[in-house]
């Protein structure tokens, strides 16, 4: 099969220039949406991805209203448009999979305690695919929740890295993930280095998991930086009052 | 039922920390395990009944010919599905595939396919024709762990898949050609961590009590892993969990293979 002998690193670097070890170029914008409690957009390559925090409100229906806790509930929704054969409109088993290990990650920071009975929505909308999208989603995501003042116990961070052509790389792009020989999403909560999401599929031996485990935190905490650095920017912004 | 299952994770919850578990079974340690191929093998092309303590999981293999997949025009190809029936669980209802029924299934389908275990490229029929596997996954009783279970059962039913005969662009339905081609014996291992304790093949309680869940789908190598729950992990329990995962998947990997 042609799949391991395509070039996808030519001279330690990859198809579009990166070192092993490099991110995508990333851009994160607070505060995008006006009906929303928060929001965040980021363009992460050629991902661009919104999210959209509504809540907490009341819960529909009464039956999921729980006592103790808010219910949190995080729809991962992939545009048509998003990729080039265009993608059927509404859930399907990868979209509905990722929106329930992303409501785990995201109900493991949010304080849910705090308001029982009520639910908290957030929207994460896929304009533009190029991989890596529900790490994306999700650090869009947190950024969002933060910005509607939602108390957490850490923001989540993520990242994803995987093997391609024999060596470990740091947030894989289309064609590494299309043909590349594993894929592990990683997302943490940056100050205790906690995994809330973790998947894998592909090849790793356990040593090739630890390295590739270890670089995915890297990154993390490399995007962990610019969520801080926008959210606080998007503070500056009122009080400045720009 | 919430505000039982919410007593029981105290109960379990301060159990694991005296280092016990309800049914006096070791951390590392999986219940009972049964397999019985060729549970309705009149039928389908393909099965397997597998009883993980209490939990009792039937997958059913059925092949057809279709069409390729235009980036895998000659390979077969295989779909996962499960289904939670309410007979299981009273929490199950019927209607279509709910998230927890998606997650079993594509957690079980990575393991398969990343591992290669099917041989895809000896699926070939002629230009545009190929096999096309369904491996149905029902769970008849929810006792716990589902996906080990569901993956056990999965590979078992494969390694018992017959080839219906193919002549004249039609299948004769009864007569045979052959197994199915299967290279390797990917195995699901799925533990727990509650308090700061991490339990292998947790039991129906100890899912209610857990704080996170991770999946470590093994062959020689790793071929898939899913992290579950709303609580978080280490790197050095993962890590732990994986060397457990390989551990349990050889041992369970000789049952499976046992004829």
């Amino acid at each position: 099969m042609a799949k391991e002998d395509m070039e996808l690193i030519k001279d330690g670097r990859r198809l579009d220039g990166r070192k092993f070890d490099e991110l995508r170029e990333i851009k994160i914008e607070v505060g995008v949406l006006s009906r929303a409690m928060g929001s965040a957009y980021i363009e992460w390559g050629k991902n661009k991805v919104l999210a959209g925090v509504y809540g907490p409100r009341e819960l529909h229906p009464k039956y999921l209203r729980d006592p103790r806790k808010a219910r949190l509930r995080c729809i991962y929704n992939l545009a048509p448009f998003s990729v080039e054969d265009r993608k059927r409109p509404g859930p399907d088993r990868r979209s509905v999979e990722i929106s329930k290990v992303s409501s785990d990650a995201l109900s493991s920071v949010v304080m849910l305690e705090e308001y029982p009975n009520t639910g908290i929505d957030i929207f994460i909308e896929i304009l533009q695919a190029d991989a890596g999208t529900r790490c994306v989603g999700l650090n869009a995501a947190s950024v969002a929740l933060a910005d509607a003042g939602i108390p957490m116990k850490d923001i989540i961070s993520s990242c994803a890295a995987g093997k391609v052509n024999g060596e470990i790389v740091l947030d894989l792009m289309k064609e590494e993930d299309n043909l590349g020989e594993c894929d592990l999403p990683v997302a943490i909560m940056p100050r205790k280095k906690e995994v809330v999401l973790l998947q894998m599929d592909g090849k790793l031996t356990k040593d090739e998991f630890k390295k590739a485990y270890e670089l995915a935190v890297d990154g993390a905490m490399r995007v962990y930086e610019m969520q801080k650095e926008a959210l606080i920017s998007s503070v500056n912004d009122v009080i400045i009052g720009e | 039922m919430e505000i039982e299952a919410y007593l029981r994770k105290d109960y379990i919850t301060n159990l694991v920390r005296e280092g016990k578990r309800l049914d006096g079974r070791r951390f590392d340690e999986y219940r009972n395990i049964e397999i019985e191929k060729d549970y309705v093998g009149e039928k389908a092309c393909g099965s397997a009944l597998v009883r993980l303590g209490d939990t009792k999981v039937l997958v059913g293999i059925s092949l057809n010919v279709g069409e390729p997949y235009p980036d895998a025009p000659e390979e077969g190809v295989m779909t996962v599905s499960a289904e939670l029936r309410p007979l299981a669980s009273p929490s199950f209802e019927a209607g279509p595939p709910g998230e927890e029924a998606i997650e079993v299934a594509r957690v079980v389908d990575r393991g398969i396919r990343e591992s290669k275990a099917i041989e895809m490229e000896k699926l070939f029929i002629e230009e545009g024709k190929v096999w096309i596997i369904f491996v149905d996954i029902h769970v008849l009783d929810q006792g716990g762990n589902m996906i080990d279970a569901s993956g056990i059962a999965s590979i078992a039913a494969l390694l018992n898949t017959r080839m219906p005969r193919y002549e004249d662009d039609q299948i004769i339905r009864g007569e045979w050609s052959g197994k199915l081609p299967i290279s390797c014996v990917p195995v699901p291992c799925t533990s727990v961590k509650i308090g700061d304790s991490i339990l292998i093949d947790p039991g129906l309680d100890e899912e209610y009590a857990m704080d996170a869940r991770l999946t470590v789908a093994t062959t020689d190598t790793i071929n898939a892993m899913q992290k579950g729950g709303q609580g978080t992990l280490k790197e050095d329990e993962i890590l732990s969990t994986i060397d457990l995962s390989f551990e349990k998947g050889n041992e369970i990997r000789k049952l499976i293979q046992c004829p």
